[in-house]
């Protein structure tokens, strides 16, 4: 266990009370800010919290920072903590750069407070990547200031102080004072000059590269976590909701007699339905009012209501998967222009054309949406597993009719999150209901909700086109796509694509051809579309590497070797100036800070092939299959071994990820970001699909909606990260973009049969029957 | 109509409906809230406790079905956290956003009770009722095996004795 603590104390003979410290530490901070909302295994926590009680006032020099007499660091974590383990890194790095003993820090979770602490926004890969800076200064500022007070303290000119382990010395005489010693000085003091602040170099950090044990462990190995559904408040109700089951319809009438005759049920409710596009909003329904979830879900399945399907009601995934086929077959809108393809095309002696087809996703995390509000005198109060606090707050303001002073978002843990919680739909309706009825409400979504109205990943057709020159060199590179955007929920008039969704890796390609052309063909949006898991990236990425293995099998020659041709020589590509037709975003970075770097590119390809053993003999059935995709600012390439079954079933008994994110904080999280995005991968590659009829969601459980589970899962996830102090990119999201293509190039590898439309299931072992309720659910 | 049952070694009677089911139970009658809602339909396990040793999905299983019985949830796992598998989940830091852990770690317990030395193919077979969407599959494999190499994997495991197969109630 003492090599937990790797990163705080020596090892020695006292690991097993400075485990037991450790456990006892994580514990108390587990609990985040939300003791008040414990049941009766919180009552014991109060009870740990009050032995080590301290006093009322902090003192904040910071945002993020409190210190209090005794020692106490609390550092408040303003990003929501979704799995990627921002409420352990966060504080490594401040505890780190402010010297600061891991064992004394605890960790707060902010309530929505954008003007205090920043974005909160927690999506895009953004956490470390927008605050390393701020949070390595805010460290330094405080331990600067801790220095100042040691110096005023001993009558010494500060240059000969200096913070080491929760203590500042004097290096001169040995003398020493606790941090917690120094807090009463410290008050008194200015905050240090920017110029006198001075941040570590990487050899003085502690904790650089190493593995800390992550702050919510204890509570969500004992169940003492707290997520959305685990606050309750005094007289709370839980409200079950029927939402109308087609994008924009709405209740014609309804019956709740049945409904209101379930014991426990206490009221229906109609939250009314907004005009199109409703943005954040609640998509409104009849909600049921009940005394505990049970009786709201039975009360819910008693209604009978009569529905308006509104002017989606003939939504037809076969259908449309037809028209966005027919939209890439004719030229659309440029994005990104260099030299002129149509010219290379047609004098090209050979070309290649491909097309590729992803569904509809949905992010099925573990606890489906959730939300309590007490809206009573005038003040919203909100417990919410939340992505954005701050976009929450002013959603529920707005639909309220309030000002947003006068809501309070606190964030609780979230089960799972993969963009569906930064819409903050499901808060709206808590706030509106609690409004209602004049008590604390709980909005609980059944899985079938969560599943049925989601914002769902878009759905995808591309067509590609490369030309080859007489030695085999691709010249031309024409790459069209077609997806309903996630702008068409903010606005009506949306018919695809923007410059934005394009650098999600179609148009900031790395290749060296000559002659690149990527052009948006209109699409229409029939649903919610929304943010999910490295977004427009996974289809890009499915295509793009999909259709560069075709390249290779084409040119007969071996994938990987083709991939690094392909990449060229080593560019640094600043892509505002090579082609893009309109201005677009780098995933919020400029491009001087992230060019497009191919050289990183290639080296995490070679890192991927020296590891993965490629090119070595594997059994029958098996198969290797390479991909790479920059996106978020990170680079990943991928080799996936996958074993194919005489039944069809695909398992990937290993898979190998090479990582370039820059400087990275947390390692151990890190990897543990991309085991789990190798594996979502295999999610949407192979199992998963959200298709409609009439209007409707087909889906509506797990087994409709499969996901992963450990029989097919990787035995090794080998992840290998560049050593770097490059600026950070992101860790969350990049590793699943290049899952499909390699998943699907090893596919290729061990049966023959190319994979270009998702899921695989359906190839491989035979089409799946599907009915309108395929699980005998709820509806 | 009253049901009385064992939940982590206390005796407690509850008046519910009898076809509610034991999760909703656990979570809005007697707030022990570390077991999970998932799917609804035992297919995602996050709800899992043991029921007289078995591990159990408890959003299918009517409250009139415990009564009588002995039910653990992973309140009632150990004491204070310190159950070879709690410690071996701790040392492999196997939880992302963790909602589905409880559950997991219920059925590892089971699993290690009845099968002290399981293969990859036997932790296979017992957690692939399990959904991670996050997915630590590969750590929870992992923690299993350590927890089987941990000295303590031998103490004492609530319902161990009588620990049989999984079953999807």
């Amino acid at each position: 266990m003492s090599g937990l603590m790797s990163g705080s104390v020596d090892d020695g003979d006292e690991a097993v009370a400075r485990d037991m410290e450790r456990r006892r530490f994580v514990q108390l901070l587990g609990m985040g800010g939300l003791v008040f909302a414990a049941g009766p295994s919180g009552i014991r926590r109060l009870g740990r919290l009050a032995e080590t009680a301290v006093p009322v006032d902090p003192f904040s020099p910071h945002a993020y920072i409190a210190l209090r007499e005794d020692g106490t660091v609390t550092i408040t974590c303003h990003r929501s903590e979704m799995g990627q383990g921002i409420r352990t890194t966060m504080p490594m790095i401040i505890a780190d750069e402010m010297e600061a003993d891991w064992a004394r820090c605890r960790v707060e979770q902010a309530v929505g407070d954008e003007r205090k602490y920043g974005s909160q926004n927690t999506d895009g890969s953004t956490s470390i990547r927008l605050f390393l800076t701020k949070y390595r200064e805010a460290g330094a500022t405080v331990r600067a200031l801790l220095e100042h007070a040691a110096a005023k303290q001993w009558g010494t000119d500060v240059s000969e102080v200096r913070a080491r382990q929760h203590t500042v010395i004097h290096e001169r005489s040995g003398r020493s004072l606790s941090f917690g010693a120094l807090v009463a000085t410290a008050r008194s003091l200015p905050m240090p000059e920017k110029t006198s602040v001075r941040v570590k170099s990487p050899s003085e950090r502690r904790w650089q590269g190493k593995k800390m044990p992550s702050i919510d462990l204890v509570p969500m190995t004992t169940g003492t976590a707290i997520y959305g559904a685990d606050v309750r408040l005094p007289g709370m109700k839980v409200a079950v909701i029927a939402h109308p089951p087609v994008w924009g319809g709405r209740v014609r009438s309804f019956d709740a007699r049945a409904a209101l005759r379930v014991p426990g049920v206490e009221k229906v409710l109609h939250i009314p339905e907004p005009p199109l596009p409703a943005g954040y909003n609640t998509v409104g329904g009849l909600a049921v009012v009940a005394r505990n979830t049970w009786a709201a879900i039975q009360g819910r399945a008693a209604l009978r209501i009569v529905w308006d399907d509104g002017p989606h009601a003939s939504y037809d995934s076969v259908a449309y998967r037809a028209e966005l086929e027919a939209s890439v077959r004719k030229p659309g809108t440029a994005g990104r222009v260099v030299g002129n393809v149509e010219e290379a095309l047609a004098s090209a002696p050979r070309t290649l054309e491909r097309e590729y087809y992803m569904p509809h996703l949905s992010h099925a995390q573990m606890e489906p949406v959730v939300a309590i509000a007490q809206a009573v005198n005038g003040t919203v109060e909100v417990w919410a597993p939340t992505q954005s606090p701050q976009d929450a707050r002013g959603t529920v303001a707005k639909y309220l009719g309030t000002d947003e002073s006068k809501v309070t978002v606190h964030v609780t843990l979230l089960g799972g999150a993969f963009g569906r919680k930064s819409k903050p739909d499901y808060i709206c309706e808590a706030a509106w209901l609690s409004r209602e009825v004049g008590v604390p409400v709980r909005v609980q979504w059944t899985r079938e909700d969560d599943l049925r109205n989601s914002y769902y990943h878009t759905v995808a057709a591309h067509r590609l086109e490369a030309g080859f020159d007489g030695n085999g060199t691709v010249t031309a590179w024409r790459h069209r796509v077609a997806y309903p955007a996630i702008d068409a929920i903010f606005a009506q008039d949306v018919e695809g694509p923007g410059p934005d969704d394009l650098t999600n890796g179609a148009s900031d390609i790395p290749y060296a051809i000559p002659n690149i052309r990527v052009e948006v063909c209109p699409a229409v949006a029939h649903t919610r579309i929304g943010w999910y898991r490295s977004v427009n990236a996974i289809h890009h990425g499915f295509a793009i590497g999909s259709f560069i293995d075709e390249l290779a099998v084409e040119s007969k020659k071996d994938p990987a070797k083709y991939l690094l041709d392909l990449l060229g020589p080593d560019r640094v590509v600043d892509l505002s100036k090579d082609g893009l037709v309109a201005p677009a975003s780098n995933y919020g970075g400029t491009w001087t800070d992230y060019p497009l770097d191919t050289g990183r590119a290639r080296r995490v390809v070679e890192l991927a092939i020296e590891k993965s053993g490629w090119g070595t003999p594997l059994p029958s059935g098996r198969g290797r299959g390479i991909a790479m995709h920059r996106s978020f600012l990170t680079y990943v390439a991928m080799v996936v071994e996958v074993d194919v079954a005489a039944d069809g079933t695909v398992s990937v008994p290993r898979a190998t990820v090479a990582t370039d994110a820059g400087f990275v904080a947390n390692p151990d999280r890190a990897r543990s970001q991309m085991e789990g995005a190798v594996i979502m991968g295999m999610s949407n590659t192979l199992y998963s699909e959200i298709s409609f009829r009439n209007g409707r969601v087909v889906q509506s459980n797990y087994p409709s909606y499969p996901v992963t589970r450990m029989r097919t899962a990787p035995h090794t996830v080998d992840v290998h990260l560049v050593e770097s102090e490059a600026l950070p990119g992101g860790i969350g999201e990049p590793a699943v973009p290049p899952s499909a293509a390699a998943i699907c190039n090893a596919i290729w590898d061990a049966t023959g049969v190319r994979i270009r439309q998702l899921p695989v299931g359906r190839q491989l072992a035979g089409a799946r029957a599907r009915t309108t309720d395929p699980d005998g659910q709820d509806r | 109509m009253p049901t009385t049952f064992t939940v982590n070694g206390k005796r407690t009677t509850v008046d519910v409906p009898p076809d509610m089911p034991l999760l909703w139970v656990l979570r809005d009658v007697l707030d022990l809230k570390g077991t999970k809602y998932g799917c609804g339909i035992a297919q995602c396990s996050a709800c899992t406790v043991h029921v007289k040793g078995v591990p159990t999905r408890s959003c299918r299983t009517p409250i009139s079905r415990v009564a009588g019985a002995d039910v653990t949830t992973i309140e009632g796992l150990s004491p204070d956290g310190s159950h070879p598998v709690q410690r071996a989940w701790e040392e492999v830091d196997v939880p992302q956003c963790g909602y589905c852990q409880a559950g997991q770690i219920m059925s590892a317990a089971a699993l290690l009770a009845k099968n002290p030395k399981p293969t990859d193919a036997d932790i296979d077979a017992a957690m692939n009722g399990h959904l991670c969407r996050c997915a630590t599959y590969v750590r929870i494999r992992e923690a299993i095996h350590r927890a089987a190499d941990a000295p303590a994997a031998n103490a004492s495991t609530p319902g161990r004795s009588n620990a049989a197969g999984e079953t999807n109630e």
